[in-house]
């Protein structure tokens, strides 16, 4: 469950994609963490994330959590973007879940995630879409 | 450090134990592994469970357990690796007695996890996953491992049929452990026909919700070889921990479970041991892809080839290395914090030559490989007939 005041303090990455890149080595992490995993640098110029991606790896939840169950069945995939950054999304606007596909081009759009669930919020993040 | 020998076993049946609490569960594993060692006093007792909090609504195990016992004053310990939570239990009791801090230590796991709904349970179990950065976009454990097969399917040809065999080999073993939660025969089709959970994962494709729990009593070689009377006296040879990122996202290669991979490799390192070496295997298939990764990653078969092999029927009974005869987690059910300690104990009932109809003959070196979450952290023990 996720509390106002957590969600709050996560509205930089979900909002405007907010990423850290390593001063050091160059890295980007998404979100920003303390420390760089490859260097341990504690430096990081702060960049937004490219929109356009590809998907990695795909399933199709059809036995969703609770603040789900009106998007079931519902697509969700690791996709790497431009900058070789992954994340993991919901894939919206697809006509048949069985179109998904390794490699498909996707483009992240700002949308409602989840409601109705147990905190009684609603959520909002991005997904990628077919572009 | 010491050598350290499980002198004793407690495991009673898995399932959906309505009538019982958690703490009459545990307590029940705990007095059958101590009175299978012939001990009645230990100098700890370290407990494996992922979230009573969250199941039950109970923290403060140590207490609420070592009372339970009538061993209010002894020190005990709870430890959390999700569902890797009962192999963390052992490997602490394992450090404890080889070290020389405890001489004889009491190892257990428990989860009771029916006395919550199902989305609770989902809930509970999602935990495991990173809550911020995956759980919020609505995926789902089955969800995680469905992205793992996907990608396994992708690079070198998996097929759900495999997958299957993996359930129907785990099945078969089941109907042979009195302990398991299911005795049924279940077939390819029965699989492929069960409901999609998460594509391409059906259910038959994962584990259950069960309630269980399971104990082990560890101490030195030498009081092990005074106890044990006729019977073998079996030694942990090697004990290997290792963590991964939590998100499927951060890690370099989605074909692989690194962290199985390095913590055998450890366990390998300590015992003078090879994956070739090995008769009889338990590994955390949570899931029928996670069984595949995990006989991959502890060098059983090359990457890519898990798949095939239980086809071809290389990890059933019979097979060239056995692959979870209890039943595995499948079958025999999966109290998450239990899992890693009944692994174990499956392991030593196999090299005391006490599996019955199961029994692998002539196993003197066997391996458990257990799991927390989507592969974010893995314990593998290597358990030897001591010479
Ligand atoms: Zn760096």
């Amino acid at each position: 469950m996720i509390s106002p005041g957590r969600s709050w303090r996560e509205f930089p990455q979900r909002y405007r994609l907010e990423a850290a890149k390593c001063e050091t080595c160059g890295k980007i992490h998404y979100p920003p963490r303390v420390a760089c995993s490859k260097c341990g640098g504690t430096t990081f110029e702060n960049i937004t994330l490219p929109r356009e991606g590809k998907v990695v790896t795909f399933t199709i939840v059809r036995v969703p959590p609770a603040g789900f169950t009106e998007q079931t069945p519902l697509p969700i995939a690791i996709v790497e973007l431009m900058d070789g950054v992954r994340i993991m999304v919901q894939i919206g606007d697809l006509a048949d879940p069985s179109e998904l596909e390794i490699g498909m081009p996707v483009r992240l759009e700002f949308r409602r995630i989840s409601w109705d669930g147990e905190a009684g919020l609603i959520f909002y993040g991005h997904k990628a879409v077919k572009s | 450090m010491r050598d350290v020998a499980v002198v004793g076993i407690g495991m009673n049946d898995f399932g959906e134990l309505w009538k019982k609490s958690l703490r009459t569960i545990w307590a029940e594993s705990a007095f059958a592994a101590l009175s299978d060692a012939g001990v009645d006093s230990v100098d700890l007792i370290t407990i494996g469970c992922m979230s009573p909090g969250l199941f039950v609504g109970q923290e403060h195990l140590s207490s609420v357990l070592a009372d339970e016992l009538g061993m209010a004053g002894v020190p005990a310990s709870r430890v959390e690796s999700a569902c890797a939570s009962g192999g963390l239990a052992l490997r602490t009791g394992f450090a404890e007695v080889a070290s020389g801090l405890s001489d004889t230590v009491l190892v257990t796991g428990v989860e009771k996890m029916t006395d919550v709904d199902g989305a609770d349970a989902t809930y509970a179990l999602g935990t495991a996953a990173d809550q911020e950065w995956e759980g919020f976009h609505g995926i789902t454990f089955p969800g995680l491992y469905a992205m793992l097969a996907v990608a396994h399917m992708e690079k070198y040809g998996t097929t759900s049929e495999q997958l299957a065999a993996v359930a129907v080999k785990n099945h078969a073993n089941g109907l042979l452990n009195p302990h398991a939660q299911y005795h049924l025969k279940v077939s390819v089709e029965d699989v492929l026909e069960s409901t999609m959970v998460a594509d391409p994962l059906h259910l038959f494709d994962c584990s259950p919700v069960t309630d269980g729990a399971a104990a082990v009593v560890l101490t030195t070689v030498e009081r092990a070889k005074e106890l044990s009377g006729d019977r073998p006296v079996v030694t942990i040879t090697g004990s290997g921990l290792a963590t991964d990122t939590i998100t499927l996202a951060n890690r370099e290669d989605l074909t692989e479970l690194a962290a199985v991979r390095l913590a055998a490799e450890r366990a390998y390192k300590m015992a003078g041991r090879k994956p070739e070496d090995l008769h009889v295997v338990e590994v955390h298939d949570c899931f029928t892809i996670a069984e595949v990764m995990a006989t991959e990653a502890i060098g059983l078969f090359d990457p890519g080839y898990g798949a095939s092999a239980v086809e071809d029927g290389l990890t059933s009974l019979q097979g060239k290395i056995p692959v979870n005869p209890s039943g595995g987690l499948k079958s025999k059910g999966h109290p998450v914090g239990a899992t890693g300690v009944a692994q174990a104990a499956e392991i030593v009932t196999q090299l005391r030559g006490e599996a019955g109809q199961r029994q692998v003959e002539g196993a003197t070196i066997g391996l458990a490989q257990n799991m927390g979450g989507s592969g974010g952290s893995s314990i593998v023990h290597i358990l030897e007939v001591a010479s």
